[in-house]
């Protein structure tokens, strides 16, 4: 049996870490199903206690989402619409139970492919803030999540926080989910669009990602390059060909066929764009 | 992390210290260390949502926090909700409506709805639903749920009351409710006996496999605290077991080779702490992977392994009905449609995984186990322990879902085996994968049908072919065999028929009893071609219908006539209106080009579903007493899995005795206690132990009756310890006290048994299987959009025919709930050995999947059903998947013959469609 840790600092925690190797635990919704039935044989350690890792705050160059801020928590936030595709994914990330004890950085690190959080984050362009005994670094969520259930979180880190770059107040964001039920459901495929427009209502930055279709959310570069200059207008899923959509790897399984992903995930995108750009969309 | 570390924390508002693993589970905390069984276990996996407790207000799974998390905060449990014990008004309202069936989830329901009061004390359906939808419950269909929760806030009405001879047809609470709203009713992983050790089985992680144990011995002693390790040597009667004696084929414990993943080899015994610190996958077992089939169409091949010597070829057993002539029916033919079906294994999903406990007594042994059938158990587990029956006491706890699996042996044989050789109390509790691999699951079904109609739109010949997958052992799988070719047609006359089915052994998991016995899935075939053959002959598919159902005094297909009783026709006749103006709607809405990419389309199946065994006596015995006292005793052995059986017989009873049900109390369910009522399975429990309640009811009041020396006109009353009977003016009074007692306290007792007539059925499959088909009709509204092959539902419209509604409120939940478990056979569930063994990638309906349900009851009264009732349980599920596939196709001109009609594969036959189309403009 393994020992478990609950500090209230992150000094602490890191502290901590210079001794054996311990196994995070945040809100237990990735880890506890994973376990099973088996007994805890890992050192656990528990950042639930430490409150500098969770919460929402706006810093000069962006915004800073604690890595334990739950999915709860970005729901119940007050944030600028660029946000609102992540608040989307947040409120269907499996129930309200779910939302109040899962966190964003046990999303990420647990590194699923249908994990809801990473195609909003990719769109906004999130950086993952790591810390260990050794000092912090930081890198962008695309390097982080490397693969199927794998990080470039080192043994002895934890992550810390996600950073979003500032977003301009004109940014609009959707997020769109597909599954085969309406609660507790894995994503068959997902998408989430950023678009930013200027003044003349055309398109400056566009960043688009797809969940679910490849073993990490992928963004869809080609299509973000090609929608610059166009009006942020309804229309705007015209633009997408199946070329985009090509550049996903998804895999057949108990939940849907590859062909079937590739077709849902075009969809998915259109309808995304569609919705991010639709009028009437005010600053709350 | 032995001891533990100290926890403080507030619990409903009391102070608690305790110490506690910080790593284990919370719910284990609640539940073990602080007796808290309110807060349930369905998956530990954070899917089922049947753990959820409040943490400083907010709702999360407990089987997903560590203990440590609680620590300085406030713990609401159920057991926190019902002030000064006293039922709060949103209990009130769930009890009221009917949204507690078996009660497993109720408290994750209640406590998430809580919640969400604190917030808004008027909320809407979307808001019930988000806060909801963690919650899954498998019996209710939700409908119940939401309508509780939204009149909760006001709600102020009292219970309705069963005057003497007015409880039929009244919507009274249910007789066990209380327990269930408040949490305090005791489930199988509830319910125990002191100081028992804990078993865990070892099973096959192999489809097929040969095993071989390493030292048993020295793996027991090397772990402290383990007692000792049974298998197939420790069996002290015959390892063998099975719910149909003659068929009874399988092991207790596999010998030498195992037959389908999940079956257990051997199991560990000991205390609670060694065990649970095991971990299993280092127990001293070898396997060998051995070559194995999992679909008839390979298990058929010449050279598949066989799986029971006794069965060449691996087939089963075959059913056949047979009746008029084949050919010359086909060939008045104006129109003949045809078509292959399939539908996968469909996993049963009750939210309490099996559990029991076991104790040996002298040389018998008591058994508390989820169950739906103690009698056969007792008989089952007589054998395995080479006992006389008499021997064994079956317990069963309250059932958290059944649905039919619960009628097999789970835990009950691991229980008995180690109190019998240990002399320790004993229990066990399936994780839910354990669960999922190792019981029964509903049959796959591979279908052809061909069926033909004259010019005048009348049927005139069917041909139907069924293969059923029973998996590795027969279980039900002769049941399934025997209804399907009954059933086949519908309730329909169809005058030349051909209907066989055939079950074949595979090593895929065991298929028994599910919901309709194969039913559902021949309707599905049935329905489908019915829509197709309409069309084909180009009349309206309801009135189509109607031109061809049953009525009294035209047969059926196994040439049973009923002069009375039959409501088929006129269940669809009852959709008339309905179905007009939702295809007016449905036309509406499509021809509206703001709609372009969404369509809708309506839906229709009919239903029939014979009540009882098939051909088969199954009578069931009750008894009703009267105590000196003025207690009125009600003995039933109808197991209540959530159904309403408890209710419903006490309805019927108080009824036929003349006093009121809140005089009555219950003694239900014990081999010991209960005269035998059969098993809760074939909607036999309102229509054959309902009977036995009625007769045994009329058999204490004639009692009672001569007592006051008063005809059957009289009134009776308890009045404290006397009797009354009013007949006119007079009014006699009995002093109960100065009656004679017999020896178990009763001043008169009535007994009733009741077997249903029935007759065998001849080599061609003609004779009257059942005293009474119950009948129904059900119309689904739908709109699917077309890109992404997406399904909503957005109503269900079910009319049954229930011979005579004994409790609207349990009818009314049975029909949502049994559609919603249509709802999943649709549109959802597959079951796939070693890959869905969990409810996160077997899916069912959740709240959110379940559309707003209209209940139509229809009460074409039965001659031997009590009250003119008939059952209902499984006829619900059967019209549910036809009619959504039947609105699939109306929609979208897509045809779904392959189940589930998940997503994917309904873009692809909308894919199909559209590129027929384009070929057939292009041509
Ligand atoms: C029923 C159910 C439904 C779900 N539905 C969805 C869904 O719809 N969409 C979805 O995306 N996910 C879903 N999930 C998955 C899960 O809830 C989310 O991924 C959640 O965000 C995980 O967060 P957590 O805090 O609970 O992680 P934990 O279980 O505590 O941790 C997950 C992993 O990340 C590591 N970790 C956690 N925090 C850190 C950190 N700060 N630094 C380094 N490593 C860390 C842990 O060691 C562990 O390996 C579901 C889970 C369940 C049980
Ligand atoms: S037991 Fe916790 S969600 Fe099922
Ligand atoms: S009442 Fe909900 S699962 Fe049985």
């Amino acid at each position: 049996m393994g020992n478990f840790s609950r500090p209230t600092c992150l000094d602490d925690a890191l502290r901590n870490m210079e001794n054996g190797s311990w196994r995070i635990l945040a809100g237990g919704t990735d880890f506890y199903p994973a376990q099973g039935d088996r007994p805890i044989t890992e050192n656990l350690l528990d950042l639930t206690a430490i409150p500098e890792l969770r919460g929402i705050s706006q810093l000069d160059d962006g915004w800073r989402f604690g890595g334990l801020t739950t999915w709860s928590d970005v729901i119940k936030a007050s944030l600028p619409l660029a946000f609102d595709g992540l608040k989307a994914a947040a409120r269907e990330v499996g129930s309200i139970q779910i939302q109040n004890s899962g966190t964003i950085a046990g999303n990420i690190c647990n590194a699923s492919p249908a994990a809801d959080g990473m195609p909003p984050l990719l769109s906004l362009s999130a950086e993952v803030e790591l810390v260990s005994p050794s000092g912090t670094r930081r890198m962008p969520l695309d390097d982080f999540v490397t693969g199927v259930r794998s990080t470039s979180c080192r043994p002895d880190e934890l992550v810390r926080a996600v950073h979003i770059p500032a977003v301009s107040t004109g940014s609009r964001s959707a997020f769109l989910k597909l599954g085969a039920r309406r609660y507790l459901v894995i994503s068959i495929a997902m998408a989430a669009v950023l678009i930013d427009s200027n003044d003349q209502g055309k398109i400056t930055r566009a960043r688009i990602a797809v969940g679910s279709c490849s073993p990490v959310a992928q963004r869809l570069i080609g299509l973000e390059q090609r929608l610059l200059g166009e009006s942020a207008a309804s229309g705007l899923s015209e633009l997408v060909t199946g070329g985009d959509i090509s550049v996903l790897n998804p895999i057949n399984d108990v939940r849907a066929s590859a062909s079937y992903r590739l077709s849902a995930a075009e969809e998915l995108v259109r309808r995304a764009l569609e919705e991010a750009v639709r009028p009437g969309v005010e600053a709350s | 992390m032995n001891g533990g570390i100290e926890l403080s924390f507030s619990l409903n508002g009391e102070p608690q210290n305790v110490m506690a693993p910080p790593a284990e589970r919370l719910t284990k905390l609640l539940r073990e260390r602080l007796g808290k069984t309110g807060t349930k276990v369905g998956c530990d996996a954070g899917d089922c949502g049947a753990c959820t407790v409040l943490v400083d207000g907010d709702p999360v799974c407990a089987c997903m926090m560590a203990s440590a998390q609680v620590n300085g905060r406030t713990v609401t449990t159920i057991e926190g909700l019902a002030a000064n014990g006293s039922l709060s008004k949103l209990q009130q309202s769930m009890l009221h409506h009917g949204a507690a069936q078996c009660g497993i989830c109720t408290p994750g329901m209640i406590v998430s709805a809580a919640a969400l009061l604190e917030k808004t004390s008027t909320p809407n359906e979307d808001e019930i639903m988000d806060a909801l939808g963690g919650v899954l419950c498998r019996c209710t269909g939700y409908r119940k749920i939401i309508r509780a929760v939204m009149d909760a806030p006001e709600f102020a009405e009292a219970p309705q009351r069963s005057n003497s001879g007015a409880a039929v047809g009244a919507r009274l609470n249910r007789v066990d409710g209380d327990a269930k709203v408040k949490g305090t009713e005791l489930f199988a992983a509830d319910a125990g006996f002191a100081n028992s050790l804990l078993i865990r089985a070892i099973r096959s992680p192999y489809h097929r496999a040969g095993f071989r144990f390493g030292d048993l011995k020295s793996y027991v002693s090397a772990h402290p605290g383990v007692e000792c390790v049974l298998t197939a040597e420790d069996i002290p009667g015959r390892n063998l077991f099975g719910v149909i004696p003659p068929f009874a084929d399988q092991p207790v414990f596999a010998e030498q080779e195992t037959r389908f993943r999940g079956e257990a080899v051997a199991a560990v015994v000991g205390d609670t702490e060694a065990i649970e610190a095991l971990d299993l996958s280092n127990f001293p077992v070898e396997w060998e992977e051995l070559p194995h089939t999992l679909l008839p169409s390979d298990a058929l091949e010449e050279t598949a392994p066989q799986l029971h010597e006794n069965r060449p070829g691996n087939q089963m057993t075959s059913g056949l009905v047979r009746c008029g002539d084949q050919e010359a029916g086909f060939r008045q033919s104006a129109a003949t449609v045809k078509g292959r079906f399939s539908t996968g294994y469909i996993e049963h999903a009750y939210i309490e995984p099996e559990a029991g406990a076991a104790r040996r007594v002298g040389n018998r042994v008591e058994i508390k186990v989820c169950t739906q059938a103690p009698y056969m158990n007792r008989d089952d587990i007589a054998a395995i322990l080479g006992i006389a029956p008499e021997q064994v006491r079956i317990m069963p706890t309250a059932v958290g879902g059944g649905f039919g699996s619960k009628l097999d042996l789970s835990t009950h044989p691991f229980l008995a085996i180690a109190a019998w050789k240990l002399d320790r109390a004993v229990r066990m509790v399936y994780t839910r994968p354990e669960s999922m691999a190792s019981t029964t699951k509903r049959h796959p079904s591979e279908i052809t049908a061909k069926i033909a109609a004259t010019q005048d739109g009348k049927l005139c010949a069917m041909e139907f072919e069924g293969i059923f997958n029973t998996g590795a052992y027969a279980s039900w799988g002769p049941t399934v065999a025997n209804r399907v070719p009954v059933h086949a047609s519908g309730p329909y006359h169809i005058p030349n028929y051909s209907a066989r089915s055939l079950g074949v052994h595979s090593n895929g998991p065991v298929s028994g009893a599910f919901r309709g016995f194969g039913v559902p899935q021949s309707a599905i075939a049935q329905e489908s071609l019915f829509d197709e053959l309409a069309d084909a002959l180009a009349v309206d598919r309801l009135e189509f219908r109607i031109n061809n159902a049953l009525e009294n005094g035209i047969p059926t297909v196994t040439g049973q006539v009923f002069d009375q009783g039959c409501g088929a026709k006129k269940c669809l006749e009852t959709l008339r209106g309905r179905w007009q103006s939702a295809r007016t709607n449905a036309a509406t809405f499509n021809a509206n080009s703001k709609n372009t990419g969404r369509r809708r389309g309506v839906g229709l199946s009919g239903l029939w579903y014979g009540c009882g065994n098939t051909s088969l006596p199954n009578p069931s015995t009750i008894r009703v007493g009267l105590r000196d006292n003025g207690t009125l005793v009600l003995f039933s052995g109808a197991v209540d899995i959530g159904q309403g059986a408890n209710t419903v017989i006490a309805q019927i009873c108080a009824d036929a005795v003349g006093l009121p049900v809140e005089a009555m109390v219950f003694v239900n369910d014990d081999t010991d206690l209960t005269p035998d009522a059969g098993k809760t399975s074939a909607s036999r429990q309102t229509f054959i132990s309902g009977k036995a309640a009625f007769l045994a009811g009329e058999n204490l009041r004639e009692k009672l009756l001569r007592f006051a020396n008063v005809s059957n006109e009289a009134r009776l009353a308890l009045d404290g310890t006397s009797l009354t009977a009013s007949e006119g003016d007079a009014t006699h009074r009995i002093d109960l006290a100065s009656l004679a007692i017999d020896n178990e306290g009763f001043v008169a007792l009535g007994e009733g048994t009741f077997d249903p007539p029935t007759s065998p059925l001849d080599e061609n499959g003609q004779g009257n299987p059942y005293a009474a088909f119950g009948y129904g009709a059900q119309m689904v509204e739908l709109e699917v959009d077309e890109a992404l092959g997406t399904v909503k539902l957005l109503k269900l419209t079910a009319v049954h025919d229930v011979g005579r509604a004994i409790n609207p409120t349990l009818i009314e939940g049975q029909i949502e709930g049994g559609s919603a478990q249509g709802i999943g056979l649709a549109l959802m569930e597959e079951f796939i050995p070693g890959r869905s063994e969990n409810l996160h990638d077997y899916l069912i309906p959740t709240i959110g999947d379940v559309p707003p349900i209209e209940s139509i009851i229809l009460e074409e009264p039965d001659a031997f059903g009590p009250y003119g009732a008939k059952g209902l349980g499984e006829h619900v599920l059967v019209a549910t998947a036809p009619a959504i596939l039947n609105a699939i196709r109306d929609a979208t001109g897509a045809t779904i013959r392959n189940l589930p009609a998940t997503p994917d594969k309904v873009r692809s036959a909308i894919v199909a469609v559209q590129t027929q189309q384009v070929s057939d403009e292009a041509g």
